[in-house]
């Protein structure tokens, strides 16, 4: 049961993939320390010099001591907007607040005053997604503007943008999931509906506004002259208006209200049915990772080399071993929570398809999450194997994987292509959480393929009609769609437009895996009930 | 021997008693005031009786009240400890006349100690020197001369009434006596209205050195000598066994005097013979005099103890129940030596204040004897002396017994209120101390450089602030993780008069703690490692810190959530909050007011109504009189900015 690695630590093969990964994840690395800066040197200073703390050390102020912070998006944005939105100008992250997981949503008034562009509205709305369907109680810590004016066409009309949020701040509540804002700079106009949608609101004396609109609009709207603070400021909101609860004097005030606000929620947090057991480290490094996964993607490997240095113990209890070996299926435990584990070693046969269905539903018997490790390049191809049915074996592993209720988590380990990412949980088929590493690709195919279609199209109508066309003139036409599927395929590409909650450190996915799974424990699971399987 | 005893003390010297009875399988009653109910005596004695209140008059000095618990309890004898009833010969008196047997010596005995000059005079006809003067009524300038030179010089004048330093010149030489005596004189006169002077000899370099005696009512022994010289306003601060620099011959000099002058006095059980010696030039079997006779148990009984093997209480308890002396004199030896240094609470810097407060916590290290009164959640009362212990090391030689009090010392862990742990940590670490070169002028004259607080390091106050955090357990598999840079959350810390506030960047189990311009690397490797050194211990009580290095850091975390952010705090109006009749104002402009003072009264609703002041400040103006009609939101008095 004990996984055995065949790497050696010292061979050529691991020191170029290690230095092959690192490459990768230093330019990962470097957008995301970028991006937390936020906005630039002046901004900060002026924030700061206005005695508010800047965001990520409001989020700090606001979790416990020691308590992890699983940041989602934090790419987010990247390379959009010309770079003017970095991290899309909002936090959002799970960290624990007395003890217990919430969804912190902070803005960052350092990026364009913490107006909503379009990606900031989706991260918004992706936090509380995550936070309904894991039952954790959000924390908004509110600095913005509103909606950014130039993007209004795409941040105000349609079902999920602004006005999405306080729907679902009305829908979680209404779930018995708490909405605690905390009001630390201005909350203008639709923002205004965050603390006003919340639970329990507190805001900050002399710094915190809240008001439908704002001094300027007022003026133009009526002719009333008003100062902000006496518009829409702490004072007023909590001792006229009512629209806050709590007066702060500062920030590290209002936080430490907020966290207290935490620990007046009054209910425990859902305890799991599942059978925990103590977290015990891998036999196997996980820094081993990115030696032993090889840097370039067409590069077969065995996938339990990459399970051995996740799981608990290196122990795999595989299932169904002898079947369909392309797709490897077995039970493990990480930081001592159960999972099942649908991993790719290969293409997609039929078989393979057909177990993989077979172990998403003994799963969800048990009702045990999932961790779905893709690397696929897609299902099998050929006269055979669309003979055998690959098609309708391929609609029963994603029938299962689309109607399974137990909470799924996808990391993004190599290539997502086509059909394989549908079946291997990916973001269409809303898995929990959704992870990449800076090796991965996504595409609906390879570009090479990709381009190697709309070249074997035009050559067919050249030859046609009778025309010649080198393979110099191939070349050149195949060469922009080749760049287009590389540019697009790159995961900060994909997580700029949070196609996924963030690239990680390979390392790290032995804690991202546990702490996204501990979020997911906080909802109960339901029982499954499947769609027809076409037998 | 004794089936039961009472002990009339509390403390320490009550701990301590109850330790050797039990030992002898003696009973033990102990007796309380209010404020020790609870306190470690009562705790562990077989009995325990309220006797009254806090006030020591009102409890450990009622004697008669005593003596009836004593009868009450079937107490046989009472044991005084020190301080209290221990030298109160009348006390003694009712004691005996109840039929029970005082565990020390005899009334008489007592009385004839109590009168320092009666006690001097006694001494000399018993042969026991005592410091050479002249006190007579004959004040001619001849005869003042004629005694100086008789006692040898230097002597001191000193104005008969005087006091303060007043009246009083040394003089070196015989030479300048005369010049001398005639300003010591004008100045007793202005000063004292008295010219009269004494004359006696110049201590040059005193040193504190006393004999413990113990007699069986005609004989006695002494138990070898103690140096008591590292005073401070003639408090003892670290006394020890034997003294440093002490002779064979000097010794036994000193050991005889002392046992004559408990035999002078039929003296029965433990006593002190306290001596000035002159350390000028080492010490000399002719340069020691005859001070005073304590006739009790010491304090610092336990160096002796340490030295000879010999249980002092128990020796107490036998001779007391009838038993000769336990030793001979030629069975006594020393080995090796013993010091003990008396820790207090008490706030040095600020001038050794006394303080209280409640041990959080309190431990000694292994390897030293602490007698003490409290453990740790105990209270140290302002009713009595603010002893904490009294910390013992022995060592084979005086150099590794110091280091052994030194490191028993720097092992201490007190936290709850502050102590002179530093104090005599710097004292045990005094070069001059180390190399016996003691004297009682040796604090007075380095006050500056032992009573300084110790200074913080900032591997502690990172430390400190990361226990403030909670982030002093071990390491968590998903503790601090973040995704790429950590986060950095700050805390603010009281130490002392200084507010600190240290920035933390945790990332996984390591954190950067930014203390001012100083940056202190957090890392765990078998326990937390601050810039590479181990963390030192602590204690936590709520947002209370005390960190055990240096003799003890303490720390108090600011709670954000102390500064409540008052409603009304930033508003000047005071408002009506409805509609109703003004039944009176108070305020009247230019008043000074502070939060909470009523400053109208509203009449509505059938219901009064008093307005107060939301904030300390001056009313600016008053915008309504008695008897107005007013709707909800009026603005009735408005404060200055």
């Amino acid at each position: 049961m004990k996984l055995r690695s065949g790497a050696i630590a010292s061979s050529e093969d691991f020191r170029r993939n290690r230095d092959g990964h690192l490459a990768a994840l230093q330019v990962v690395q470097e957008a995301a320390e970028a991006a937390a800066l936020g906005g630039g040197e002046k901004s900060r200073d002026r924030h700061l010099s206005r005695g508010k703390l800047l965001p990520r050390d409001r989020v700090a102020g606001l979790l416990d001591p020691g308590s992890p912070f699983l940041e989602l998006g934090a790419t987010a944005a990247h390379d959009m907007y010309g770079n003017a939105a970095p991290c899309a100008g909002i936090i959002t992250g799970i960290g624990r607040v007395q003890g217990r997981e919430v969804m912190v949503v902070c803005n960052d008034a350092t990026v364009k005053g913490g107006t909503y562009y379009p990606m900031t509205v989706k991260k918004h709305l992706r936090a509380q997604e995550v936070a309904e369907e894991n039952h954790l109680p959000c924390v908004y810590l509110v600095d913005s503007g509103g909606a950014n004016l130039p993007n209004q066409d795409e941040v105000f009309p349609d079902r999920d943008h602004f006005g999405r949020i306080f729907y679902n701040q009305a829908r979680m509540s209404a779930k018995g999931i708490p909405q605690i804002a905390v009001v630390m700079g201005s909350c203008t106009a639709g923002g205004a509906y965050v603390p006003a949608m919340s639970d329990v609101t507190i805001i900050v004396k002399e710094q915190g506004t809240i008001f439908l609109a704002g001094p300027p609009l007022v003026k133009a709207a009526t002719g009333e002259v008003v100062s902000a603070e006496d518009l829409g400021g702490g004072d007023v909101h909590t001792r006229l208006s009512g629209v806050a609860d709590y007066l702060a004097e500062d920030d590290a005030h209002a936080l430490a209200l907020a966290r207290r606000a935490v620990g007046s929620l009054g209910f425990a947090p859902h305890v799991s049915h599942l059978q925990l057991q103590s977290p015990e480290e891998p036999a196997y490094d996980p820094d081993e990772i990115i030696g032993v996964v090889p840097a370039d993607l067409r590069t077969p490997y065995d996938i339990r080399e990459v399970i051995a240095r996740m799981v608990d113990g290196s122990r795999f209890d595989e299932f169904k071993p002898r079947f369909g070996e392309t797709l490897v299926t077995g039970f493990a435990h990480v930081m001592g929570m159960p999972v099942g584990i649908v991993a790719n070693n290969g293409v997609l046969f039929s078989e393979a398809a057909q177990k993989g269905a077979h172990f998403v539903e003994l799963c969800s018997q048990r009702r045990i999450p999932l961790v779905f490790l893709q690397n696929i390049t897609g299902f099998m191809v050929g006269r055979k194997y669309e003979n055998e049915g690959i098609a309708r074996h391929g609609a029963k592993m994603v029938t299962a994987v689309a109607s399974t209720n137990v909470p799924k988590i996808t990391m993004l380990v190599g290539g997502s292509f086509g059909a394989g990412n549908y079946g291997m949980a990916g973001r269409a088929y809303s898995p929990r959480f959704l992870w990449t590493w800076p090796n991965s690709r996504i595409s609906v195919m390879g570009g090479e393929q990709a381009a190697g279609v709309l070249a074997t199209v035009k050559r067919d109508g050249i030859e046609r009609t009778g025309g010649s066309w080198s393979a110099e003139e191939e070349a050149d036409f195949k060469r922009p769609t080749i760049e287009m599927f590389e540019r697009q395929s790159h995961p900060l590409y994909a997580s700029a437009r949070l196609w996924d909650d963030g690239v990680i450190d390979p390392r790290k996915s032995r804690e991202v895996l546990a702490l996204s799974l501990r979020a997911a424990l906080n909802a109960p699971i339901e029982e499954t009930r499947f769609g027809v399987f076409r037998m | 021997m004794f089936d039961k005893i009472l002990i009339a003390n509390r403390g320490e010297i009550a701990c301590r008693v109850i330790e050797s009875a039990r030992a002898l399988g003696v009973k033990t009653v102990a007796v309380y005031s209010d404020a020790d109910a609870a306190s470690r005596h009562v705790a562990m004695a077989d009995e325990a009786v309220h006797i009254g209140g806090p006030a020591p008059a009102d409890s450990y000095l009622r004697g008669n009240a005593i003596i009836d618990v004593a009868k009450a309890t079937g107490a046989q004898g009472i044991h005084p400890g020190y301080g209290f009833l221990s030298e109160n010969p009348d006390f003694v008196e009712a004691v005996e006349a109840a039929g029970l047997v005082f565990i020390g010596p005899t009334a008489k005995a007592i009385r004839a100690m109590g009168l320092k000059d009666a006690a001097k005079a006694l001494m000399e006809k018993a042969g026991v020197p005592v410091v050479p003067g002249y006190h007579g009524e004959d004040q001619a300038d001849a005869v003042l001369s004629e005694a100086a030179d008789q006692i040898g010089y230097p002597v001191l004048i000193k104005a008969v009434a005087g006091g303060g330093g007043k009246g009083m010149r040394l003089v070196e030489a015989p030479g300048d006596f005369a010049d001398a005596l005639a300003s010591a004189r004008g100045e007793a006169k202005t000063a004292f209205g008295n010219p009269a002077v004494l004359v006696e000899k110049f201590v040059e370099k005193p040193r504190h050195i006393e004999v413990q005696v113990f007699g069986d009512g005609t004989r006695a022994v002494h138990l070898f000598e103690r140096d008591c010289s590292l005073q401070r306003r003639h408090q003892k601060v670290i006394e020890e066994a034997p003294a440093p620099g002490m002779t064979q011959e000097m010794r036994e000099a000193m050991g005889q005097a002392a046992v004559r002058a408990a035999e002078a006095i039929g003296y029965k059980g433990a006593g002190t013979v306290e001596f000035i010696v002159d350390g000028s030039n080492g010490l000399r079997p002719d340069g020691f005099w005859f001070m005073e006779m304590n006739t009790r148990l010491q304090v610092e009984h336990p160096v002796t103890e340490a030295i000879t093997g010999v249980d002092l209480v128990e020796w107490q308890l036998r001779v007391a129940s009838g038993e000769a002396l336990p030793a001979a004199q030629e069975d006594l030896t020393i080995t090796g030596h013993a010091f003990e240094a008396r820790l207090y609470a008490e706030d040095v810097p600020a001038g050794f204040l006394p303080a209280t407060g409640r041990l959080a916590h309190l431990a000694f290290p292994d390897g030293a004897r602490a007698d003490t009164g409290v453990r740790s959640g105990d209270v140290i009362s302002p009713h009595y002396d603010p002893m904490i212990a009294k910390v013992i090391t022995h060592g084979p030689t005086r150099d590794i017994a110091l280091k052994r009090l030194s490191q028993a010392l720097g092992q201490t862990q007190v936290a709850g209120t502050v102590t002179n742990l530093a104090f005599l940590g710097a004292l045990a670490g005094h070069e001059g101390f180390a190399k016996g070169d003691v004297d009682t002028g040796l604090i007075g004259r380095d006050i500056d450089a032992l009573a300084r607080a110790p200074q913080t390091g900032g591997e502690d106050i990172a430390w400190a602030g990361m226990v403030a955090l909670g982030l002093d357990a071990v390491p968590q598999g998903l503790g601090g993780f973040t995704l790429w840079d950590g986060l950095t959350r700050s805390v603010t810390l009281r130490h002392g008069a200084d507010d600190l506030t240290l920035h933390i960047t945790s990332k996984g189990a390591e954190h950067r703690i930014a203390v001012g311009e100083h940056e202190v690397i957090a890392t765990y490797l078998n326990g937390w490692q601050l810039n590479g050194k181990a963390a030192p211990a602590f204690h936590r009580d709520g947002d209370d810190i005390t960190l055990f290095t240096g003799y003890g850091h303490a720390f108090t975390r600011i709670d954000p959530l102390d500064r409540a952010a008052d409603g009304g705090a930033g508003g000047n109006l005071i408002e009506a909050p409805m509609p109703g009749l003004v039944k009176s104002m108070l305020a009247a402009v230019g008043q000074q007011v502070t939060a909470g003072m009523r400053l109208a009264v509203l009449e509505a609703m059938k219901m009064e109504h008093a307005l107060t002041a939301p904030r300390d400040g001056v009313v600016a103006e008053v915008l309504v009189a008695d008897g107005a009609q007013v709707e909800a939101g009026a603005p009735l008095i408005r404060l200055e900015e």
